[in-house]
């Protein structure tokens, strides 16, 4: 009976597509998640999250001009891809199945909720006029503790359908989700730098994040009012748009008004053509 | 020092032609509108409303203090639940009713705009007036349709919304801010500027023709404190705001924690771009529509023009040719173009960054035109070697003044007219019909004109991208900041 020596999993942050050490080098130990037990958990930092901003700033023109089509077929690929990985993510079955199956949802919105916010205007000139939705950008999605896959895949698909990338601060208490993920993205042709992933501490992270002036949106699952009025502060610089929501804890919360979700995370265009002249 | 040329030997002598203001009969006092009546403030104050082209009152207007503002918002609370229990249809024909008097009285309507703001009597004619009309039209029969307009969810009013509106557009923006809260079934409290209040007051006579419930819109004048303490008021659902990013931004972190629901209409310094294949004469009148119309106090304004090199010197060269036939002066003759300055301030801001223009290096050309004595004035201006980093480049000036940059490629033309924390509006002249869609497309901006500009509708959606502001106003999008999904 050999007694073969397990390899352990480094976990670290997800940033560009590459998992990296948090660069002030801090970690984290997790008391109450026996999952956690003993795994050093990267204790992301402000330079942390301004690479994350870059990282998401950088993937946008790329993610934001793939067809809806290719979109929406890569998000599957990311259902898919967690599907075969649910046993080796660190979360309930009934979480990661949940999670599933609200990518598989928001994968068939990416060529559809266009139509559905958008349409053509009937103004009194002669032009033709049209308002469709166009991603805002980089997206910061503040996750809640609980439940910790299916909070954070909740706000992350439909930021994802609708073409914008994401900079997400995982849950303080169970992170190891989260950074799990990183694992199925890479397997998923999501590219490097759509979805950035940090662990560490939220009161620490969310304000830098939504402060941070090339952020969009923000999506604050927090929970936590003063956080949520503090985050709602220093958006306010930059004008960066908030939604505040609450965890979703079941695939019906999740999918249950989706285009509340995806308005906020879109800005509606309209152009004016001319007809004739 | 300005360079000043002469106008073109060319003039053409007009006889003035003035709007008559005989049929305008404005009281000499106005209280605040609230609960359905005029009434005197409480601990307000009544300031002069200053026609800015001749410095002489228009109206007295009662100026709301915070108890106004306090009463104002309690006689909105009030009335909302029979406003929102009313079938839509019956909201929707209340609204109808609003529109037609805004017709009715079309002509006062576009005079006294005239007279307490400055613009030209032809685009309060036949841009303000006309397009608040069509606003109330449109969103009455939105009234009845509310789920249709929200993909198909139910929905249910928001509640009390408090709204703050700008100096350059006072009736339309009105319009546009109270007819889908209105359709929605919220009520409303509605500041107007400062220095343009007396048009909100006569809609305000003309929501008593239409028989309005009571409380179901109050509209109290006041400065930047009344507005102030209206975003602040604790038992107000819904804010909205028109007017400076500054501000904005102010609101927006005024309001924080309070999670409840904000547009913003913001700033701009939107770029006007001219590639080399456009009609370059149709052009030109383009952007002197984009930066002139209103005397360039317009939040979309066509500030960056944006030329291609290969024709800069031409389109330069027949723009600054026809800015020298634009008429200056009296907004209320027919055939001004360039109105009064809405304020001194506003005046003392354009003149402030036209002279940092001039300190960083860019060329100056103003008009040489006669301008009256009293009142408040800016020649039509152009600058030229302006540098993306001068103040004039980014700054929104909210005056008669472009800026001219020049490009080579469409990419660097996307590229520069995306340079700014702002994202309103942009103009493309082409006639390729594959260019125009790949750079309207490429623009962050939220409305894209192509071969025209400074079109509204209100069937079409109007706010910004970034520091522009976020929530549109128009059409089906415009219904969204006023309802939420029922749970």
């Amino acid at each position: 009976m050999s007694s073969r020596l397990p390899v352990r999993k480094t976990y670290k942050l997800f940033i560009g597509g590459a998992f990296v050490r948090s660069e002030s080098g801090r970690y984290d130990r997790i008391e109450g998640d026996p999952a956690a037990a003993g795994v050093n958990i990267p204790r992301g930092s402000r330079k942390d999250v301004r690479d994350a901003v870059a990282a998401g700033r950088k993937a946008l023109p790329g993610w934001a001009a793939r067809t809806a089509y290719n979109r929406g077929q890569i998000l599957y690929r990311f259902a898919e891809a967690l599907e075969s990985r649910a046993a080796d993510i660190g979360a309930e079955r009934a979480d990661v199945e949940a999670s599933i199956d609200v990518l598989v949802h928001y994968a068939g919105w990416t060529d559809k909720f266009q139509p559905v916010l958008g349409g053509i205007n009937p103004v009194a000139a002669p032009f033709l006029s049209f308002s469709l939705p166009e991603p805002t950008g980089v997206v910061g999605v503040v996750a809640p503790d609980a439940p910790p896959l299916l909070g954070l895949i909740a706000e992350v698909a439909p930021a994802l359908a609708a073409g914008n990338t994401v900079v997400a601060v995982l849950s303080d208490e169970q992170p190891l989700p989260g950074l799990d993920l990183g694992e199925v993205m890479g397997i998923a042709d999501v590219p490097g730098g759509v979805v950035n992933l940090l662990s560490g501490r939220r009161s620490e992270l969310a304000p830098v994040l939504a402060s941070h002036h090339a952020l969009n949106a923000i999506v604050d699952v927090s929970g936590d009012a003063a956080l949520g009025a503090e985050i709602d502060k220093l958006a306010a610089e930059s004008v960066t748009r908030v939604r505040h929501t609450t965890p979703a804890e079941s695939y019906e919360a999740a999918t249950g008004d989706p285009l509340s979700r995806l308005e906020a995370v879109t800005e509606l265009k309209t152009a004016w053509h001319p007809v004739g002249a | 020092m300005a360079t000043q040329e002469q106008r073109t030997s060319i003039t053409w002598d007009y006889a003035p032609a003035p709007e008559s203001p005989d049929h305008v009969r404005l009281r000499d006092s106005y209280g605040l509108f609230i609960d359905g009546e005029f009434v005197d403030p409480v601990d307000g104050t009544r300031v002069p409303s200053i026609n800015p082209a001749t410095e002489e009152t228009v109206a007295e207007v009662a100026f709301a203090g915070s108890e106004d503002v306090a009463r104002a918002v309690r006689s909105a609370r009030a009335a909302q639940p029979g406003w929102a229990a009313l079938s839509g249809l019956e909201r929707g024909k209340y609204l109808f009713r609003v529109a037609r008097l805004i017709q009715e009285r079309a002509r006062e309507l576009a005079v006294v705009e005239s007279m307490d703001g400055g613009k030209p009597i032809r685009e309060s004619r036949d841009v303000d007036v006309p397009l608040a009309a069509a606003h109330f039209f449109h969103y009455a029969g939105w009234a009845d349709k509310l789920s249709y307009g929200m993909g198909g969810r139910p929905v249910e009013p928001l509640g009390v919304a408090g709204q703050i509106v700008p100096w350059n557009f006072p009736l339309l923006m009105a319009a546009w801010k109270l007819a889908p809260a209105l359709a929605c079934g919220n009520t409303a409290v509605l500041k107007p500027a400062e220095t343009t209040p007396v048009t909100a007051l006569l809609l305000a006579e003309i929501l008593q023709e239409a028989e309005l419930p009571p409380g179901v819109v109050s509209i109290i004048p006041g400065d930047g404190s009344a507005g102030a303490t209206l975003v602040r008021e604790p038992d107000i659902d819904k804010v909205a705001f028109t007017g400076s990013t500054a501000v904005g931004k102010n609101i927006q972190a005024a309001l924080a924690g309070r999670r409840i629901p904000v547009t913003l209409e913001l700033g701009g310094k939107s770029a006007n771009i001219v590639f080399e294949d456009a009609a370059l004469d149709q052009a030109v009148e383009g952007i002197v529509n984009g930066i002139f119309f209103n005397q360039g106090h317009v939040c979309c304004a066509g500030s960056r023009l944006l030329i291609q090199e290969s024709v800069a010197d031409t389109v330069v060269s027949k723009l600054w040719s026809r800015m020298g036939r634009l008429r200056v002066g009296d907004p209320l003759d027919k055939n001004t173009d360039v109105g009064a300055i809405n304020s001194r301030e506003q005046l003392e801001r354009i003149e402030s960054l036209v002279a940092s223009g001039e300190e960083e290096g860019a060329v100056r050309r103003t008009v040489a035109c006669e301008l009256p004595d009293r009142g408040f004035w800016f020649a039509p201006t152009i600058f030229t070697d302006v540098a993306p980093a001068h103040r004039i480049a980014a700054e929104e000036i909210f005056g008669p003044v472009v800026s001219v940059l020049t490009f080579r490629t469409q990419a660097e033309a996307i590229e520069k007219a995306n340079s700014t924390p702002y994202g309103l509006a942009a103009g493309i002249w082409t006639d390729k019909g594959s260019k125009a869609f790949e750079v309207a497309n490429a623009l962050q901006a939220g409305v894209v004109w192509q071969n025209t500009y400074n079109k509204f509708d209100p069937s079409a959606a109007f706010g910004g991208y970034k520091e522009s502001g976020f929530g549109r106003e128009g059409g089906m999008s415009g219904l969204r900041p006023y309802l939420k999904v029922a749970s």
